[in-house]
This record gives structure tokens, C-alpha cells and sequence, in this order.
């Protein structure tokens, strides 16, 4: 593994408090996942990279915003790898980047009505942005 | 003085290389006492035998030190060298400088260090040893069986088979077990009752054997060779030398509520009834329960039917004292309850079942008299999802299922889609799978030949949820071959669920102090050269009690453990170990303390009148009978005046021991 | 019975009714709840990472402001980070530590608060036996699922809410007000959420599902204890359409002191 690839991983290890060697690939996250299909990475697939240190694939895709954190995942996964908890980590590694917030305040109007709970709004800027 | 020899065991490198073996034979060279030391590389093979014996003539020991693997391995091996050399075998000591020393440290010279402290313990202690002459005892040529499934059936035949009496105990009212709720078996496909009634009919038939059903073991004193146990035959309410089986009363009582526990209650039974139609004994039983005879006192239907006059509204349990020589575990299993893990659906869905459920929805004996039908609206289903490990190989912490492989549910999940596939060819099997584990004799074959001849879809991934949409299940879950997610609208969902002890098996372990793992299955003496015996004396594994098995290794193991029964039986004495308790009397104040916390009820209260140096006065003392004590110790350290000691581990030994320690 | 009470952002203004018919029914129950004093948004996410501190410090200032009482949240997402941090609080060193310097200022905080829903308090204090009794206009007849979607219930070792997989406290409450509850199986599953904002398709989606199935069981109308679902469960509906009201206002309406 490259150093930055290296430190990448460790740094999804540790902040995420997750084992991907826990993982006995039986797919229950993939198969429990409400959003799988509207997602290019799915979870078991960020549990196989992050291992794997194909960080960077994770933190440039747009899975990371479409986790809905429903924790499913985490709920029923048999190993207690919990994959939920790797996509925030990788999703919180992109957007602590410098720019890369993935939307801001000025982005609400397009998004929102008036509808929308202030819970949502709240929630959806921390997820996107720093 | 003694003249004391040392040697210390390389065990190739499991000791040396952790182990300066050459230091501590030096180290110990000039101990008071030791007149010989030397070390080798395999102190247990022939050669390393000679050594010691050949030292133990030439230099006239009057004890060893063998430094070595645990006393567990190879106590008994250095007891018999010393033996024939002509030692007391008591004058063995073994320095455990394995187990407790060169595998759980990496430093060598710390290693080393403390494995000439331990050699040196063990010196100490052998200073300290007398010579001890073994007793014996007799041996009750008797064995009991708890569990009558196809593992107790077996062991009991092979047992009766060498001419010895065989007691089995069963809790339901019929013999049988789990397999004969099966339905066909892997990888043969041969049908279950077709060759487990046969062997049930040879075990009512054998007259070394005695089936005691419906009842329980209730409690069991004594130890190896002499076992007391008291069983509990539970009322049937039936008098079991009168019924004949013709099953008259269970077509005309009119309760129809109980749950008809042989059909994974899927369908009902009446209050009196006959698990099914092959049951030993083929003998009506009333469920308390149930009968409104015996809830109200109205009815008496039963009664009136019966003419062979069976019926007794006033059976009471009955209680059974007999001795034992040995004693078999064979309690079985029974399947999880998938209920918490809803996301599959199991307690919402009539259409989810688990695997044993689909055993009887398939079998010809079954409440659908073996026509695939779904519970909840009697309709053929034109799809079925298995799912497997459901409950197996969870992590302990998730809660969410056992830690263990159930080892059964690869095998029988093909056999179902095959059977489904072939009975049904319209239907679509759909399999999801984690590995398909197939090491047995002709397993991967089958398991092939599902997938390749009875073209059974199987699906590498797991199902995350099921969930009930018009007459259907949606069953949604991972294909990672594909790497894709799928829907499947099926009209069945079969589990398998895994499988666990029975639910008395751990008040069994307790009552025999047999030990067993933190799954409650029973731990063998050995996991590898000792798989039958349970390490306490006396007591034999047979079957799933001690891990999941398939029935061809139950029955394998069934006879195996007949086989060291019968080695017990085969004797008609056993060697007593000498390491007992004794009471000195003089010291002995009759507090009764030791009486109490005595596990094997070997100590009694005598007047007698004890005479010593300024002492003659008649009073009330310890006495310990050497036949029954096993050594356990435990009078020793509550007794509060010093009056209890162990032969072999006195407090004079131990405390020599615990010196030579501290003097590090 | 007196408890500290976090109603959160969303209940002052778009889920005005969760809060109001709280207030109304817990006052009905002979339950006080008494606002917390200048609180906080609660984070509204749960930082699912361990080195992220300052995102959980609202929360533990709203623990530290219940003073080791019981806290009781309305909201599902409130509850669900309140509960989560008071749970890190007290397992996780690195958090305790690291977010009792910040709060140092603020003085102390003990560990000692519990965070309870208010379904918790009907169920566990008030008792959903006596609550029946309370019932003046019991709502006979009416066929009512839950949604109880994924943050009160997940995760289940944390939150210890009720049977993530099969839970029942909201059907036991359905059924103390007089109602009919109808199970149905995707009443534990995710209503899209925040990312609804983004993708209104995946959010689409998920409430679909959600409501084919509740419809499929035979639901009349669905109750939620969450601003979020609620959202969701109404506007971005596609193919079918069900009456979605929090649980407070049935519980008001079936005490009798629902307005209008």
C-alpha cells in the first residue's frame, strides 16, 4: 500500500472504530441496505476496500452522500463490523478536506421549501459540510 | 535423606526454545537432596523412559522430578516408568514448565528463571512425599443414558451388545429424538424413520435394555463405577403394561387445543394422545394440561373408550433409585428460536418457517401428510428462499445468534431444495449463502448435484430483510457475485436456524459436574484423543450434547462412547486414587464444618475415644471414607482446626512448595 | 411526576403539534414537564466517528442541564443523539475527557442523566394500563400503524428503546388510546431522511415501500414520533397517500384535550 493510501486507511480505522477483518463477507449489509441500488459503492463494498485501502475510490464517490445512516447495517450485521459506520468516516475524511464541503447554507433555497423541517436542514449540512 | 532425580523435557521445542533446559538441569544440580539431573529432548518417548529408569537404578532414587508438560498429559506415563523401575508411583512429581511456562512467556531468561523456581517447588514438595498404596472400589456393571434419541439408541445398543444392563432415560413420552421428526437424510436420501424405527424396535426389544420414558434424571451422587441417580418418571396417566397402542382414546378425546410438540406445532393433538404412529413406547400419555378430565373432572372419554382398561386419572410420578457404573450424555438439541432476528420475518409470517418445521411439512407422517403446503392458506408455494446460518456464526457481542457454525444446516439445505426441486419440479428454489460447507463423505457431491442436476439457484450473499406483501414475501437480499441487490417474491422462507443444546442440558452438566462450554455443549477430556469422555470420571458424550454433528458422526461417536462404557464395565474393580482425605482425630474438634462442604457425601461423624499424648476422652470426630473421597480438597481448607489433610497434597507439601517459591 | 423536557428546533416551528399535545397530555396525565432552560439544537446527527467532540457538546450541555434527572425528548432524532451521547458519556473515556474540558467553563457534568422518550414515560412510568384508563375518547375502531423508523430504535444495544426488529411499544400505545394497531414489517425502516434534500428519489422510494406495506396490512392512517418521517412520509409520497399524525396528537384527541 502507498503512504497516503496507508494513512488513509488508518485514519477510517481509527476514527470509525471499525475491524473490517471481523467481516465474513455474508453481504447481510448489502442485503439490508434501504438505498443500495441508487449507490455505486454499497456496504459491503466499503468494508472490502477500506481493507484494502482503496480509500480514495469511497471518499470520490457519490455513496457517501447516499447512505441514508438508517443503520441497518450497523443493527444486523452477525460480525459487529457495523459497515454504517465506515461511510460516515470515509464521508467525514472528504469533506474535512480543505473546499470539499459537498453543499453549503447557499445551496439550501435550491433544495428546500418551507415544508421542510428544520431537522432535515440541519442535518443535511452535517453531513455535507465541515 | 532422599535421593531425588531431575529431568527436564525439551519437549522438542516447545520447551527449549522458550527454556534454557541445560540451565535449569544445572540449576537444580546441587539442591538438597538431588543426586541426579539431566535433560532430553523427549522425555515421554522410549527412550526418555529408559533414561529415567536407568537413572533410577543406578543411582537408587527414592523419587523424580520430571520438569514437563502439564500433569494432566503425562503424569500417568512417568507414574508407570517409576513404577516399573521399581518407585512408589507416588514419588512422581511433574514442574510444569510447558503449559505454565514456556508457552505463555516469550523472554527466555525470564523463562528459564521461573522454570528453575518450579523445578525447584516441585523438589520441595518431593522431599516431602510419603509412599501411597492405591485402593480400589467395585464397579456397578450398570450404565444410564440420558436421551433416547438416534445417539442414546446407539450407544445403548452397542453397550446392551457387550452384555451389560443399559438404563435410557428419555423426557418425552416416545424414544426417537430429532431424527425421527426428519424427513429423508443426507447425503443418501434414505427416508429417517425408514432406519431410525428399526433401531428403536431393537432397543424396546433388547432385553439388556430398559426404556424409561417420559421421565427424568433428577438427581446423581457418587462418582465413577458407583453412580446413585434418581429418576423421575413423570404420570402419563396411562397404565403402561395395560395400554396396547391401538390409539382408540386419542381419536375421541375432544380437547384438540395442545400443540403437537412432533410437528414443531404446526398442527394440534388431543389432551391424550401418541407422538406418532412408530413411538416406543407405543403408549398413550394425557397432557395435564390439556384434559378436561383432569382440569374440570367432567369427561372421561378416554376411559370409557379404553378396553384394555389403561386409563388412570390418579397416576402419580413415580421415583427411581439405581446405581450405575457409568453414566452417557445424550441430551441432544433443538433448533433457535429465530424470533428476535424479525428482519427474516420468522415471528410475523406463518410462510417463514425453520428448517425442522419444512422437515415435517415434508414428511408423509406430517400435518400435511407430506404435500408441500404453505401453513398460513394450505397452498402449494411455487417459489421457496432457504436461507442459511441464520443464528450461526454471529459474533457474541451482537447478540444476535451463536458464535459457532451449526455444521447440519449446508448439508440438509440442499437436501430440502433437491427434494423440493424434485417432488416439485415447477418450483423455484432460490438458496442464500454465506460458504456452503460440505466435508463429508460424499457431501460436496450432493451438494453439486443440487446446484448442477436440480439446477437449485444458489446465491452467494445474505437476506436483510423479508416482508409480507399480498400473498407474498418479498425477500430482499445481497447477490455479491453480481454485486447486486435482489428481490425475490417468494411464497415460502425456510430458515436455517441454528442449533443449540437441549434446554436441560446444563442442569444435567451441573448434577454430574461435568463441564461444559459457554454454549452449554459438554467439553471432552481431550479435544483431540479424548473426544467421548467428559474429563469427569465416569461420564460419556454421545451426540450433538457435545457439538453440532450430522447423524453419521453421531452414531460414530455413539459407539465410541459405548465403547469406553464397556472398558469401564469390563472391570470389576477399579484403582482408587490415594490421594484422599484423612482426619487426624486428635486435632479434630467435631465442628462438622468438613461434613458440610463435602460434594460426595464422604465424610461421616463418629463418638469414638481418641487417645494421645495427656488425651483419652471419647469424642466426636471426622471420619473419611476413602472409597468415596475423590480428592477434592475442599475439607482441607475449611477446616478450621488443621485436622484435614490431603494425602499427596498435604498442607507439610504445599507449604514446601509455596517456600521454595518465595525464596526466589 | 416532574421531568426536565428537550422539545428541540423542529417542535417550536414545523412540528409545532408533536410539542403542543404533549404539553396538553402530560398535563392531563398529571406529568410536569418543565422546559430545560436555554437549550440547544441537539447536533440533529449522531456523528457516527469517534474523534468528532465538538458536534456532541450541545448535547451534553442539555444532559449537564437536566442536572442527573430524566430528560424527556419528544422528537426521534433529538432522542436519538441526546441518549446516544449520554451513553458515550459514561462508555467512552476519549469523548468524557476530551468534551469535559470545553464544558469546564460550564461546570461539571456527572454522568447521571437519563434520557427517556416520552412514549418511554408512558410506557414504563405512567403505564400504558392506567393510561387506558385515562382515555375520555377512545379512538374505536380506527386501523393505525406506527412508523417508527430507524433512530429511536438503532442502534438497538444503545438505544435499548425496545426490540429493534420487533418492536411493539407504539402498536401497546395504539392500542391504550382505544385504536386498532396494525403491524406491518417495514415499520422499522428508513423513511430516506436527510438525504431527501438531495435525492428526492431515494427518499421517494423509501416511503413507497413504506406505505405499500402499511396499506398492504391494512392501515388506515400512520403515527410517528419523528419531524423527519413525518416530512417524508407526506411530501414525498408518490404512489399512495396515508394520514401520517405525530403520536402525541392521537394521544391528546384520545385525552380529550385536543383543540378544535
Amino acid at each position: 500500500m502507498e503512504n497516503n493510501a496507508k494513512f488513509l486507511t488508518e485514519t477510517a480505522l481509527r476514527i470509525s472504530g471499525v475491524n473490517p477483518r471481523k467481516c465474513m463477507k455474508c453481504g447481510k449489509c448489502s442485503g439490508t441496505c434501504p438505498n443500495y441500488d441508487a449507490m455505486e459503492y454499497h456496504p459491503h463494498q466499503f468494508v472490502a476496500m477500506v481493507e484494502k485501502g482503496q480509500i480514495e475510490k469511497l471518499m470520490q464517490s457519490k455513496s457517501i452522500y447516499l447512505c441514508l445512516s438508517c443503520m441497518a447495517c450497523v443493527e444486523r450485521c452477525p460480525r459487529g463490523v457495523e459497515p454504517g459506520k465506515l461511510v460516515e468516516a470515509v464521508r467525514l475524511m472528504q469533506i474535512r478536506q480543505q473546499d470539499k464541503n459537498h453543499k453549503g447554507a447557499r445551496d439550501i433555497p435550491e433544495f428546500a421549501d418551507e415544508s421542510v423541517p428544520q431537522q432535515l436542514l440541519m442535518a443535511a449540512m452535517r453531513k455535507y459540510r465541515k | 535423606m532422599q535421593k531425588i532425580g531431575v529431568f527436564v523435557c525439551w519437549c522438542g521445542s516447545n520447551i527449549a526454545a522458550t527454556v534454557d533446559v541445560e540451565a535449569v538441569a544445572e540449576a537444580v544440580k546441587n539442591e538438597p537432596g538431588v543426586v541426579f539431573s539431566a535433560n532430553y529432548q523427549y522425555m515421554c518417548s522410549a527412550a526418555g523412559q529408559k533414561l529415567i529408569q536407568d537413572a533410577i537404578h543406578e543411582h537408587h532414587l527414592t523419587g523424580i522430578v520430571v520438569c514437563s508438560c502439564s500433569p494432566r498429559m503425562h503424569e500417568a506415563t512417568f507414574r508407570k516408568t517409576a513404577e516399573s523401575a521399581g518407585l512408589n508411583p507416588y514419588m512422581v512429581e511433574i514442574a510444569n514448565i510447558r503449559e505454565q511456562c514456556s508457552w505463555i512467556h516469550k523472554d527466555k531468561e525470564e523463562a528459564t528463571a521461573k522454570a528453575i523456581v518450579l523445578a525447584k517447588a516441585a523438589i520441595s514438595k518431593l522431599r516431602n512425599d510419603t509412599p501411597l498404596q492405591a485402593g480400589t472400589s467395585a464397579v456397578t456393571k450398570r450404565c444410564l443414558v440420558i436421551g433416547g434419541g438416534i445417539a442414546g439408541i446407539q450407544t445403548a445398543l452397542d453397550v446392551a451388545d457387550a452384555g451389560y444392563e443399559v438404563d435410557i432415560v428419555e423426557q418425552r413420552p416416545t424414544i426417537g429424538g430429532r431424527m425421527a421428526q426428519l424427513d429423508k437424510t443426507f447425503p443418501t436420501l434414505d427416508c429417517a424413520a425408514c432406519i431410525l424405527t428399526p433401531k428403536m424396535v431393537e432397543a424396546s426389544q433388547n432385553e439388556k435394555i430398559n426404556i424409561i420414558s417420559y421421565a427424568k434424571v433428577e438427581k446423581v451422587s457418587g462418582f465413577v463405577g458407583s453412580f446413585k441417580a434418581t429418576i423421575r418418571k413423570k404420570a402419563r396417566f396411562v397404565d403402561e403394561t395395560k395400554c396396547t397402542g391401538c390409539s382408540l382414546c386419542t381419536t375421541k378425546c375432544p380437547s384438540r387445543k395442545g400443540k403437537n410438540e412432533f410437528n414443531m406445532n404446526l398442527d394440534n393433538r388431543g389432551a391424550i394422545y401418541i407422538p406418532f404412529a412408530q413411538a416406543i413406547p407405543n403408549v398413550a400419555v394425557i397432557d395435564p394440561e390439556q384434559c378436561i378430565k383432569l382440569k374440570t373432572g367432567k369427561c372421561g372419554l378416554c376411559e370409557k373408550v379404553c378396553s384394555a382398561g389403561a386409563i388412570n386419572y390418579k397416576q402419580e410420578d413415580e421415583l427411581i433409585e439405581r446405581e450405575y457404573g457409568a453414566i452417557v450424555v445424550a441430551t441432544g438439541f433443538k433448533p433457535i428460536d429465530p424470533s428476535p432476528l424479525n428482519e427474516f420475518g420468522y415471528a410475523d409470517n406463518a410462510d417463514v418457517v425453520t428448517s425442522l418445521e419444512f422437515e415435517r411439512l415434508m414428511n408423509a407422517a406430517g400435518p400435511t401428510k407430506g404435500t408441500l403446503l404453505r401453513p398460513s392458506d394450505g397452498k402449494h408455494p411455487k417459489t421457496i428462499v432457504f436461507i442459511q446460518c441464520v443464528g450461526s456464526r454471529c459474533e457474541e457481542n451482537t447478540k444476535r445468534g451463536k458464535p459457532y457454525c451449526s455444521k447440519i444446516c449446508c448439508m440438509y439445505t440442499a437436501k430440502h431444495a433437491m427434494l423440493v426441486r424434485e417432488k416439485y419440479p415447477d418450483t423455484d428454489v432460490h438458496v442464500f449463502y454465506i460458504d456452503v460447507r460440505t466435508p463429508g463423505k460424499n457431501f460436496d457431491e450432493f451438494y453439486r448435484r443440487a446446484a448442477e442436476q436440480y439446477g437449485v439457484d444458489y446465491i452467494k450473499g445474505m437476506v436483510g430483510k423479508v416482508a409480507k406483501e399480498g400473498d407474498k414475501l418479498m425477500v430482499q437480499g445481497s447477490d455479491l457475485i453480481n454485486n447486486e441487490q435482489v428481490h425475490i417474491a417468494a411464497d415460502m422462507v425456510v430458515l436455517a436456524t441454528a442449533i443449540e443444546p437441549d434446554p436441560t442440558a446444563r442442569s444435567i452438566g451441573t448434577m454430574l459436574t461435568a463441564s461444559m462450554d459457554t454454549n452449554d455443549f459438554f467439553t471432552e477430556a481431550h479435544p483431540k484423543l479424548r473426544p467421548v469422555e467428559s474429563p469427569t470420571a465416569g461420564i460419556f458424550l454421545s451426540g450433538v450434547a457435545q457439538g453440532p454433528k450430522d447423524i453419521p458422526e453421531t452414531v460414530a461417536q455413539a459407539g465410541a462412547a459405548a465403547s469406553k462404557v464397556i472398558g469401564l464395565l469390563a472391570k470389576d474393580h477399579l484403582v482408587t486414587n490415594p490421594c484422599v482425605a484423612q482426619s487426624n482425630e486428635l486435632m479434630c474438634n467435631g465442628c462438622s464444618q468438613c461434613e458440610k462442604v463435602c460434594p460426595y457425601g464422604a465424610i461421616t461423624y463418629v463418638e469414638k475415644e481418641v487417645r494421645g499424648p495427656g488425651v483419652r476422652e471419647v469424642r466426636r470426630v471426622a471420619q473419611v471414607n476413602p472409597a468415596v473421597c475423590q480428592g477434592c480438597g475442599a475439607c482441607t481448607v475449611t477446616c478450621p482446626s488443621g485436622a484435614m489433610d490431603l494425602k499427596g497434597f498435604s498442607n507439610k507439601q504445599i507449604l514446601a512448595e509455596v517456600d521454595a517459591i518465595c525464596r526466589w | 411526576m416532574i421531568y426536565s423536557y428537550y422539545p428541540g428546533c423542529t417542535l417550536k416551528d414545523r412540528a409545532k403539534q408533536l410539542d403542543i399535545c404533549a404539553r396538553k397530555s402530560a398535563e392531563a396525565l398529571g406529568i410536569t414537564l418543565q422546559e430545560l432552560p436555554n437549550w440547544q439544537c441537539c447536533g440533529a446527527v449522531y456523528p457516527q466517528v469517534t474523534d468528532e467532540i465538538a458536534s456532541r457538546l450541545s448535547a451534553v450541555r442539555a444532559l449537564q442541564s437536566a442536572e442527573g434527572g430524566k430528560l424527556v425528548t419528544m422528537c426521534s432524532a433529538c432522542h436519538h443523539v441526546l441518549k446516544r451521547t449520554a451513553y458515550d458519556w459514561n462508555a467512552d473515556e476519549n469523548f468524557r475527557t476530551k468534551a469535559a474540558n470545553y464544558l469546564a467553563e460550564d461546570g461539571g457534568y456527572d454522568g447521571a442523566t437519563e434520557v427517556v422518550h416520552f412514549l418511554e414515560v408512558l410506557r414504563d412510568e405512567v403505564g400504558f394500563d392506567e393510561l387506558k384508563k385515562k382515555v375520555v375518547n377512545p379512538l374505536t375502531g380506527r386501523k393505525i400503524g406506527a412508523f417508527y423508523g430507524c433512530m429511536v430504535l438503532r442502534p438497538g444495544k444503545v438505544l435499548a428503546f425496545d426490540d429493534p426488529e420487533n418492536p411493539t411499544i407504539i402498536e401497546d400505545f395504539i392500542k391504550a388510546i382505544g385504536a386498532t394497531p396494525v403491524k406491518y414489517p417495514y415499520r422499522n425502516e428508513c423513511c430516506g431522511a436527510y438525504v431527501a434534500l438531495e435525492d428526492k428519489g431515494s427518499a421517494e422510494h423509501q416511503v413507497d415501500r413504506a406505505l405499500n406495506s402499511a396499506m398492504d396490512a391494512g392501515c388506515d392512517e400512520l403515527i410517528t414520533a419523528c419531524p423527519l418521517c413525518m416530512y417524508n412520509l407526506v411530501e414525498n409520497a408518490t404512489a399512495h397517500k396515508l394520514p401520517v399524525k405525530y403520536f402525541t396528537e392521537l394521544l391528546a384527541e384520545a385525552l380529550g384535550v385536543k383543540e378544535g
